[in-house]
């Protein structure tokens, strides 16, 4: 059965994680990782991180300003702490659970900040019209929506 | 639109109206970006949801918007918002009316 196994991620019966991305796959992420990390280490307030730190109390506007300010820091932390582990293992073809973690909240980080950059919508089209300025983006969004399926898939198995 | 009301009106102060242990919701809102699986496996991570309950509320969030899915004090309402903003859903808490 293992012979047909083309699961590219997936647990071992170690407990650990078997992770076989392509060459390309890890230079897209070594280079898309460290700019969530520079942008996490900006402006907080941007408007292109506001799903990275949504508002708790939608109609409260100064219970929300209390909640803020006490989970920004620690949110922004524990999200920069995240990348760092998908960067320091990005060629890595063992990871523990807690790596891949990791990797799951990088990658939907990623999405977030991509998702919000580009816009989308539920029913949009994801295959870019090649004359598209976004296409490159669009491809990318696509490509670590289908790579998280592959983690949680690996994951919940 | 034009207000002709007075300008001075003996309102009620709603922070001292409030009963404190009034019991709060976490609801998390239907969004774009985030996964179906995604949403599933955080629910169930965070809150100890079996599959089916966990796929049950993404579906509630997923066709009605929005799904309560966990409520109790404000403290732990607060701690239960953060863990679901850390891991990037889109989540508020309110009074539970």
């Amino acid at each position: 059965m293992a012979l047909f196994d083309n699961r590219r991620v997936r647990r071992t019966r170690k407990g650990d994680f078997e992770v076989r991305l392509s060459a390309d796959e890890r230079d897209l992420l070594r280079s898309v990782a460290p700019q969530l990390r520079s942008l996490l280490d900006g402006d907080l307030d941007d408007p292109g991180l506001r799903r990275l730190f949504p508002a708790a109390y939608a109609h409260d506007a100064e219970l929300d300003a209390e909640y803020q300010a006490m989970v920004r820091d620690d949110l922004a932390d524990r999200r920069r702490a995240s990348v760092e582990i998908l960067v320091d293992t990005v060629d890595a073809t063992r990871l523990d659970e807690e790596q891949l973690l990791a990797w799951m909240g990088a990658v939907n980080d990623l999405r977030l900040v991509l998702g919000t950059r580009l816009d989308v919508s539920e029913d949009m089209d994801l295959v870019p019209d090649p004359g598209d300025p976004d296409a490159g983006l669009l491809s990318l969004y696509g490509y670590l929506g289908y790579l998280l399926e592959t983690l949680i898939e690996a994951v919940n198995n | 639109m034009s207000n002709p009301a007075p300008a001075e009106v003996d309102r009620p102060d709603i922070d001292e109206v409030v009963e404190p242990d009034i019991p709060w919701i976490v609801l998390v809102w239907n969004d774009p970006i985030n996964l179906m699986s995604y949403v599933t496996f955080v629910l169930q991570k965070l809150f100890g949801y079996d599959l089916e309950k966990a796929t049950q509320l993404m579906l509630d969030v997923h066709h009605k918007g929005r799904a309560v899915v966990a409520s109790g004090n404000r403290e732990k309402c607060e701690l239960d918002v953060f863990r679901l903003h850390e891991h990037g859903l889109w989540a508020t808490m309110q009074h539970d009316t």
